[in-house]
């Protein structure tokens, strides 16, 4: 299948890709003498899966940072919903509609799962601070309403039975759900997950990739993800950007991917002298 | 009852009244500890420094009188007029907030991820900058704090209680400011747990205070945290200073209360805004109770050092305080 064309394509199973959400353009990005991305382009469109695979070191967790604005590329572009993205901070792309997960987890492991996803909404929440403090206007029934939304988002991810459980004490894959509960919460244009499946037995990955494409069904969010099995991303994904040594080597659809033979290369470990 | 029984529950009642105000100033320190790690030793002359303020504020001082004259040649000191205590609470919150504002800004904006030591070192300049400030826009003479609040024993109380123990006893004798303060401390605290728990930028500042990549993740501006929580830290100041000043007259030595709170901090826990409050009732009570019952056998003045060894007996067998996050290292 060809996907050059600009006004979004149909997937083989049958949903229809939007134009474009996220556009990069030769992305370089250096931590001193290191180039941990090198001239790097590629597009993320309307309602997809989009995948960022690669061997270790190969960039992928950058190229998240990039996008999220947790790093600033010293070279190249970064398009958001049709406008150039200036110097902002991380917090400012969260705040135009860009939500992330972490490889490492990071949630408020003091605050309770409940908690932990209203701080999702906190930008969806318009009350002014005189407003909060006094709890008059619409700051009661702004959070109210905000609350049903979380919970529904609760829900759907079916963590309802820890809703109270302050996260501190959950086990490791329950926090990967909290984490994209969290999220989620943001109606993100686009979602980041950073190794969603990283370090979690079988049983769980097929839970979190069933999320995953619920997630994307239900809402119909656009979603970029990092992922190191194969197998889950050529399942999960529409499309697939393949990085080797901070250099994009293959980007399509999973089939044509997974027989492109400089990836082939970079998985089975051909030497790259 | 024996009197002396019922002069101990009045040292014990006197006791925790000004252990509230120890757990006010330790407050100021729990908020902005929490939410940024620095331990601001500066909590006493922002104390002070807002009592200052209020004082010029309500009787109409020309900020900075000395300064302007000495380079001028005038001899201004006053606007001649007053400000009614409401308004000049107001303007006082308001210098606040430009000082909470200013200190991020220029200080701690460029001590972002500096070790903890640094941050505590830069708060000790602060202390010696604002006790400087202080002195050259309002002068350093001791002012008395005229809010109109009550003072003196409260007579109800004592007709009432008189005859409980006998003929020897004349009823508890308690401040009605120390009333009044309690009452004030309580409210500050509703409020401040309310705000922390039930709002957006409660909850925004508890998201800070836990991971702030994480909260950067949801759009969360760590600086406008930082600048929320010092306003704060400043409000809770402001009302020490003036219960403090209130009681004994806006002078330098009020920013020695933050010395007070340190006991405190040990005692209830550098993370916890119930730890101060419950380790400022302790502190509060205990030195005075001491003083009472030991204090006689060892020639008195026991309330200089009890506070410190009931505080360091605590960090011997508990470490992260009474109700404090407990330090798990992993190794």
């Amino acid at each position: 299948m060809n996907i050059q064309a600009t006004d979004g394509y149909v997937t083989e199973d049958g949903r229809t890709i939007g134009g474009t959400v996220l556009d990069l353009k030769n992305i370089t990005l250096r931590f001193g003498g290191l180039t941990a991305i090198n001239d790097i382009s590629f597009d993320i469109r309307k309602g997809e899966i989009r995948a960022i695979i690669g061997p270790n070191g190969a960039g992928k967790s950058s190229m998240l940072n990039v996008i999220s604005g947790f790093y600033k590329p010293q070279e190249g572009e970064v398009w958001f919903n049709g406008k150039k993205r200036g110097a902002v901070k991380p917090y400012e792309v969260a705040r135009h509609g860009v939500a992330r997960t972490f490889q490492n987890i990071a949630l408020f492991e003091g605050m309770s799962v409940l908690d932990n996803v209203m701080t999702g909404r906190l930008n969806l929440m318009k009350a002014s601070i005189w407003q909060q403090a006094l709890w008059v206007g619409k700051a009661e029934k702004e959070e109210i309403e905000n609350r049903q939304k979380v919970e529904h988002i609760i829900d759907f991810l079916e963590i309802q039975a820890i809703r109270k459980t302050p996260v501190g004490r959950l086990p490791y894959g329950l926090k990967k759900r909290v984490e994209l509960a969290r999220a989620l919460a943001a109606e993100p244009d686009l979602l980041l997950l950073d190794e969603p499946m990283a370090g979690m037995n079988v049983e769980e990955k097929e839970d979190m990739s069933r999320f995953i494409l619920d997630v994307n069904d239900e809402f119909g969010t656009t979603i970029a993800l990092i992922e190191h099995d194969m197998g889950v991303v050529m399942d999960l994904s529409d499309r697939v950007v393949v990085m080797d040594y901070g250099r994009k080597i293959g980007d399509g659809v999973p089939d044509e991917v997974r027989n492109n033979p400089e990836v082939i290369d970079a998985y089975l470990g051909v030497s790259h002298d | 009852m024996s009197a002396d029984f019922l002069y101990g529950i009045e040292v014990i009642i006197n006791g925790l009244m000004s252990g509230v105000l120890y757990a006010l100033v330790a407050l100021g320190f729990v908020l902005i500890f929490k939410a940024s790690g620095i331990f601001n030793f500066a909590q006493g002359v922002m104390a002070l420094f807002s009592a200052l303020t209020l004082v010029g504020i309500m009787e109409g001082q020309v900020p900075f009188a000395h300064l302007i004259n000495a380079v001028f040649g005038t001899s201004i000191h006053n606007f001649g007029w007053t400000v009614p205590a409401i308004l000049a609470i107001i303007l006082t919150m308001g210098v606040m907030v430009i000082f909470a504002w200013m200190v991020q800004k220029f200080l701690f904006r460029h001590l972002v991820g500096q070790p903890h030591i640094i941050l505590f070192m830069a708060t000790i300049g602060l202390a010696y900058f604002l006790e400087g400030v202080g002195d050259l826009m309002w002068g350093s003479s001791i002012k008395r704090l005229e809010l109109g609040l009550p003072q003196g024993g409260s007579l109800a109380i004592e007709n009432l209680t008189s005859g409980l123990g006998g003929d020897d006893f004349y009823g508890f004798f308690i401040d009605k400011l120390d009333i009044v303060a309690t009452i004030v401390a309580i409210l500050l605290v509703i409020m401040l747990v309310a705000f922390s728990q039930f709002t957006k930028y409660g909850r925004a500042m508890r998201a800070v205070a836990d991971d702030h990549q994480a909260a950067l993740s949801v759009g969360i501006s760590l600086n406008f945290i930082w600048v929320l929580v010092w306003s704060l830290a400043g409000f809770v100041a402001l009302v020490a200073g003036v219960m403090w000043g209130a009681k004994s007259g806006v002078q330098f030595s009020l920013s020695l209360i933050a010395l007070k709170a340190l006991p405190v901090l040990m005692l209830g826990g550098f993370t916890s805004i119930p730890g101060a409050i419950v380790g400022g009732l302790i502190i509060g009570v205990g030195e005075k109770l001491f003083e009472y019952l030991v204090g006689p056998m060892v020639g008195g003045a026991t309330e200089n050092w009890f506070a410190y060894v009931l505080a360091l007996v605590f960090l011997i067998f508990r470490p992260q305080g009474l109700l404090g996050e407990r330090i798990i290292e992993r190794v």
